[in-house]
Formats: structure tokens, sequence, C-alpha cells
């Protein structure tokens, strides 16, 4: 009613959902500082290359879940909104 | 809303955002049935999913008509090569990372899972949705993964699975939590990952002009759809064998 109806809704949504993936910032740095010191291990031992690949891409991925609840969030705000039909 | 909340993100073309006529990033429904007293869509998700069924029924016979084939005491041929492979290093990875007294057990699960996961998530290239961006995929399989975690608990450790929850009693709430959240991270980072590329690959065709589609997606397919695909059904299946073999050691 008035002039909360639901274009006031899917814009602020929008807005919502472009916040939202402000979470990648954390999940970067982190994969990054992770990507650092796996390259600083090989360099000081190149014989366990295979190992520290794997213990690597296994953190970063881990890493990069939160990232992921923040996209989740955006894609929940501008695909399926809960707060649509509230009017 | 049960329904709705499980395949996330159906119908999405009826209530799009979007002003832009051919973007599709959801789950499109064909077909509406009613049955129990609940109306059901048949959506994207599952014809992907009969393709991939399929190819793995074929690839099924013609691998064991191969393999029945093989002379034993012969040079191998070239597919029955492959096909050992695939086993030997399927077998090497969980031998690696769940020991071999109690972990060579699931190395049929394990391969399962790995193989299903790698095909659906480079079904991309294929033409087909993915049918691990939909959030009904990924839960079910986080839940098996649940499932055998808690069932191996108990037959290793006994009831001292339920008392290691309550080790620092003041912790028993965030240590239960931290047990259910895990079919939860699990789901959610794998059909994150395979979304973002997919939505990201549809806004990429629907709003570029034809000329720039010529290459650019290409390299976007080779990122999105082989590359992540492979790292997440890695990390899924090693942190899978992680979970499972914490309960074997701690006797």
């Amino acid at each position: 009613m008035g002039e909360f109806n639901n274009f006031f809704v899917q814009g602020c949504s929008a807005i919502g959902a472009g916040l939202a993936v402000i979470a990648g910032i954390g999940p970067g740095i982190g994969q990054g500082i992770a990507a650092g010191h796996g390259a600083a291990a090989v360099g000081r031992n190149p014989g366990a290359k295979g190992d520290i690949m794997s213990t690597m891409l296994l953190g970063q991925a881990v890493a990069e879940t939160t990232g992921l609840y923040g996209f989740a969030v955006a894609i929940i705000l501008l695909f399926a909104n809960p707060f649509k039909k509230a009017w | 809303m049960g329904i709705r909340s499980i395949a996330l993100l159906a119908k999405i073309s009826e209530r799009s955002l979007l002003p832009v006529a051919d973007v599709s990033v959801g789950v499109n429904g064909f077909l509406k049935y009613h049955l129990f007293g609940h109306t059901f869509w048949l959506t994207t998700t599952h014809v992907s999913l009969a393709v991939i069924l399929l190819f793995f029924i074929v690839f099924a016979v013609v691998a064991n008509r191969a393999l029945k084939k093989a002379d034993p005491y012969g040079k191998p041929s070239m597919f029955v090569n492959i096909l050992e492979l695939m086993v030997e290093s399927i077998d090497n990875l969980v031998k690696t990372n769940m020991g071999v007294k109690h972990g060579m057990a699931f190395a049929n699960y394990i391969g399962t899972i790995f193989a299903f996961i790698l095909i659906c998530n480079i079904s991309g290239i294929f033409g087909l949705r993915a049918p691990t961006a939909d959030y009904g995929t990924t839960l079910a399989l986080a839940l098996m993964t649940f499932v055998l975690i808690h069932y191996n608990g108990f037959k290793y450790q006994k009831m001292k699975h339920l008392t290691n929850l309550a080790k620092p009693v003041l912790l028993t709430p965030i240590n239960v939590i931290g047990e259910l959240a895990t079919p939860l991270s699990m789901s959610l980072r794998l059909f994150g990952n395979v979304l973002s590329g997919t939505v990201l690959m549809a806004l990429i065709y629907g709003l570029l002009p034809k000329v720039v589609l010529f290459f650019w997606p290409g390299a976007l397919h080779a990122y999105f759809d082989v590359f992540s695909g492979c790292i997440q059904t890695y990390v899924f299946c090693m942190l899978t064998m992680v979970f499972i073999s914490q309960n074997f050691e701690e006797e």
C-alpha cells in the first residue's frame, strides 16, 4: 500500500544484492594469502609440489564458502525474493 | 513452501526482475503435475539428469563389454587402459586419505560421487544446465555424506561418538551446530560455485553482441565449467573422505 509497493521492494532488493556480494572481498584476500604461501612452500621444497597444490586448493575452496553465502543471498534477493509477496 | 525452498530457483522466468528477455539463469519448469496434493514441476534439472544418467548407463555397458573381451595375458587396448587408470587413481586417492584398513570399502562410493559430480559440473559445455546448479541435487549429495559420517561414527566409536559432542561441557551447543552445519556448508559450496558459473555464462550469452560470442565464452567455459568444476568435485570428495575417516582413528 502507499509508496511501499513491490517496485520499492525490488529496488531495495537490488541494492541489497549489490551490497551482499561485497562478501567476496574476504575470500579473495584469503585465497591470495593461501596461494602466496603455497608458492613460498613450493620454492622451499619443490619436490612436494603435488601435496602442496592439493592442500592449497582444498583450503582455498573451504575459504571460498563465506563468499558464496553472500552470493547466495544476492541471488535469493534478485530471483526468489521472499519480501515481494508481503503486500 | 517446502517445495519452493528446495527447488530454490524454480519458475524464475515467470517473475524475473531482469528486463532482458533471453537471459535465463534459473531452473525452468516444463510440465506441472500433481501428486499427493502437492504441485511438482518437471524442470531442466530432471532433463539434464536424464541425459547424464543415460550417458552413464551407455558408458557402463560399453566398459563392461570391453573388460569382458579383454585378454588378461595380452596387451590391453587403449580403452581398457583408460578404465584401469580411472579406477586405480580413485583407489589411490581413497587409500592415501582414508587408509587401507577401513577405507577401501568406500572406494566405490567415492568413485561414484566423483564421476557423477564431475560429469554434472562439466555438462555446461554440452549445452545442458548443470544439475548441480540446483540446490536439490547438492543437498541430496551432502545429506548422503552426512548420514555416512554419523553411521560410521556410531559403527567405529559406539557411544563415544555422542559423548564426544559434550567434551567441553559448555561448548555442547556449538559442537552440535557445527555438526549440523557440515551438510549445509558442503551443499552450499558446490551449489554456489556451479551456480555462479551458470549465472555469469547466461549473462555473457544474453547481453553481449554476437560478434564477441565467437571467442570470449570459450575461455569462460574452460574456466567455469572445466577448471572450477574439477576443483569442486575434488573438494567435495576430499571433504567426504576426511569427515568419514575422522571416525576411524580416534580409537
